[in-house]
């Protein structure tokens, strides 16, 4: 018999119960909550007098609609009634159900996909889900974790369980040495370029090869975070001694004898030698370049000394028009240059980008340049109040300060623009966020997508720019 | 959950591949903490030349006349025919709750994102996958033939043409019984409560740091 994958592993230790036809019962082992799509499934509770399961396996924080300039008190002051009476409603829904909540104000709230890992309230081998598709990032930490709709949030706090079938595996296997300036993030734009937003879909994809066992543990969250966009729920990357050292001392972890047994677990957290793959797919690293997105899906991706592409082109009819559709609505021509593309906004943040070597990595492009006059508004927005804290410790706030970036507080910001911070019409972002459909940042606004470091690089040239010229 | 009855219903064309949940419904949109009320908002950036707002009354908004639901010809449509990937990006559920609630009871596709193919299940949207040139087919016959119906039997698992035609179509057992029989997932799960209990003392046994109590060590822990 051939060994298991990781995802057969953490799938195996969850089942709870299983009919003929593979219909699954899944034991989740942490629900993460935010605003946005728990107030209908604890509606849903209430109308028919059920109680959560377990209480102690949520955990709550606002994070889409928190607004990152500083407030006058609370929640209560927010200014746009709507995304008030929000963050006020899971408030009271966390107090009502007893579940715990880093409320806005508290230096552990944040986007919730930063929060979960950072408190070790995600840990290797977990189940975990959320509301939200960019649940895959704690994959990283060689969990089972994906995004699940509302019916889904209200299923999991009254069962603590998922009704599932198992997904297939996919590994992604990029060896070789990335170059000086090339991070995460541009690997995980090549990979969706190179597979499509389809890629992934019906497959839980794990990460492997020499990239991925040298990459950070945040880096790796930037990798999973971005799954979804390639078409897969889950992305994960094998326990190592790198995700052992990053757990080690975070509040919710383990300690002692426990933390011992712990350990030995997680170190089985790892494909077999022998798995079998239902589709393995291989990149050399090395030949990876900064990557840039010019259109309105995550798939249209381009190196940066490369250009965009004609539509005349292009085969697949059904693509060529789509590719049509986003020249015209990112008001680019064929055959342009990606380093003529204009950058008017430029924002650092979002559950993709938004953590500390994120922001370390963008203030060193930064550090002694200023933004050019031409980009209208630099915003950096840190994943969590942690982050913020240990950014400003290490004098970061300062180095964005002076090139006129502006400094926020944490939350999901103009990733989607729930909150007041918007990219206007036609305006072109320079964003670490992970998705550029249209009108996503604000309406008619046009996203690209990019690394912190490219990022970085486009407020200082005010056009997209080689990050490799600036290091 | 209604049961899922079989219909004749209109069909309207939406000829774009990988239409995310952004497109279906706009973040502001998923600010209310109702599940009903946004089919006036579907698709609101492609269908009205304004930008909408929560809440607002669309009667006299502009309306896009290039849209193709706002094309007379499609009006009261209940089965949307569409292209690849239908449905990526945010996991948000009120994209189903929009559609759902706009009128739309089918959507037929060559593919479609997972979270939002399960979602549609959990709304009473049947969700049908047909081959690529199947899908082609049909936007051609829906184009040619204005008041194009389609006949959906989910229990037949079959879509009937006007000239008669059927095309056969395949949906998982459990989610096929579930829709038509309008089963709430929570009541079914439940009916296992004891294997859930069963499971969670075993793994208590086994990995009891899954088992820490969050809002006790957050206390200990209080950083604030």
């Amino acid at each position: 018999m051939a060994g298991k994958t990781l995802y057969d592993k953490l799938w195996d230790e969850h089942v709870v119960r299983q009919e003929e036809d593979g219909t699954t019962l899944i034991y989740i082992d942490r629900h993460l909550l935010h605003e946005v799509t728990s107030p209908q499934a604890f509606e849903g509770l209430r109308l028919a007098g059920r109680k959560p399961w377990r209480v102690d396996a949520n955990l709550a924080t606002p994070d889409h609609n928190v607004p990152t300039t500083e407030l006058k008190g609370g929640p209560e002051t927010i200014e746009d009634p709507i995304s008030r009476i929000q963050v006020l409603t899971l408030d009271k829904n966390a107090q009502e159900f007893g579940i715990l909540e880093f409320k806005m104000g508290d230096p552990r709230q944040g986007i919730v996909h930063v929060v979960g890992p950072e408190e070790g309230a995600t840990l290797p081998g977990m189940t975990v889900v959320c509301g939200d598709s960019h649940t895959s990032t704690h994959g990283a930490l060689g969990c089972l974790a994906h995004g699940i709709g509302t019916s889904e949030v209200e299923h999991v706090l009254a069962t603590q369980c998922l009704i599932q079938k198992k997904m297939k595996n996919m590994l992604i296997k990029v060896d070789g040495q990335l170059q000086p300036g090339v991070g995460p993030k541009d690997v995980i734009l090549y990979i969706i370029r190179n597979i499509g937003t389809a890629g992934g879909t019906g497959y839980a994809i794990e990460f492997g090869g020499q990239v991925f066992r040298d990459m950070s543990i945040e880096g790796r969250m930037t990798v999973c975070n971005m799954a979804i966009e390639a078409g897969a729920r889950a992305g994960m990357v094998a326990v190592d001694e790198k995700t052992i050292e990053y757990v080690k001392g975070r509040p919710f972890a383990p300690t002692g004898e426990l933390w011992e047994k712990a350990v030995a677990h997680w170190q089985t957290l790892h494909s077999d030698p022998d798995a079998e793959f239902d589709v393995v797919i291989e990149f050399d690293g090395s030949q990876i370049e900064p990557q840039v997105s010019w259109g309105t899906s995550p798939e249209m991706v381009i190196d940066i000394s490369g250009g965009i592409p004609d539509p005349d082109q292009e085969s697949d009819p059904v693509k060529a028009s789509s590719m049509r559709r986003a020249l015209e609505y990112m008001g680019l021509k064929a055959g342009m240059k990606a380093t003529e593309m204009p950058v008017d906004y430029v924002f650092i943040g979002s559950c993709t980008n938004s953590r500390i070597e994120d922001l370390r990595a963008a203030a060193e492009v930064v550090k002694g340049r200023k933004v050019s006059d031409r980009v209208e508004q630099a915003l950096v927005v840190p994943g969590s109040g942690l982050v913020k804290r240990q950014a400003e410790a290490e004098g970061l706030d300062e180095v964005f300060k002076a090139a006129g970036f502006e400094w926020r507080n944490p939350g999901c910001s103009m990733c989607l623009a729930m909150n007041a911070d918007r990219l206007p019409p036609q305006k072109h972002c320079a964003s670490t966020s992970n998705r550029n459909f249209e009108g996503r940042q604000g309406a008619g606004g046009r996203t690209h997508l990019v690394s912190p470091q490219m990022a970085a690089a486009a407020a200082i040239a005010g056009h997209f720019v080689d990050v490799r010229e600036y290091l | 959950m209604e049961k899922f009855a079989r219909l004749t219903a209109l069909v309207a064309p939406l000829d774009r591949a990988n239409v995310d949940t952004d497109a279906i419904i706009p973040k502001q949109f998923l600010k209310s903490i109702q599940r009903t009320g946004f089919g006036p908002y579907l698709f609101d950036e492609w269908r009205y030349l304004d930008v909408g707002q929560p809440g607002q009354d669309c009667s006299n908004r502009p309306v896009n006349p290039e849209f193709v639901l706002n094309q007379p010809r499609y009006q009261g449509a209940r089965i949307l025919l569409a292209r690849e990937n239908f449905g990526c990006g945010s996991s948000r559920e009120h994209a189903p709750w929009a559609l759902k609630d706009y009128g739309f009871d089918v959507i037929i596709a060559p593919s479609f994102a997972e979270i939002f193919f399960n979602n549609c299940f959990k709304n009473g949207i049947l969700p049908v996958v047909l081959p690529d040139e199947t899908v082609d087919q049909l936007f051609r016959e829906v184009a040619e033939q204005e008041g194009y119906m389609l006949t959906v039997d989910l229990a037949a698992q079959t879509l009937t043409k006007p000239n008669g035609e059927v095309i056969a179509f395949e949906v998982d057992p459990f989610r096929r019984h579930c829709l038509l029989e309008g089963l709430d997932d929570i009541g079914l799960t439940l009916q296992h409560a004891d294997e859930i209990r069963a499971y969670e003392a075993r793994r208590k046994q086994e990995a009891p740091w899954l088992f820490v109590h969050l809002k006790e060590v957050a206390e200990k822990y209080n950083q604030v």
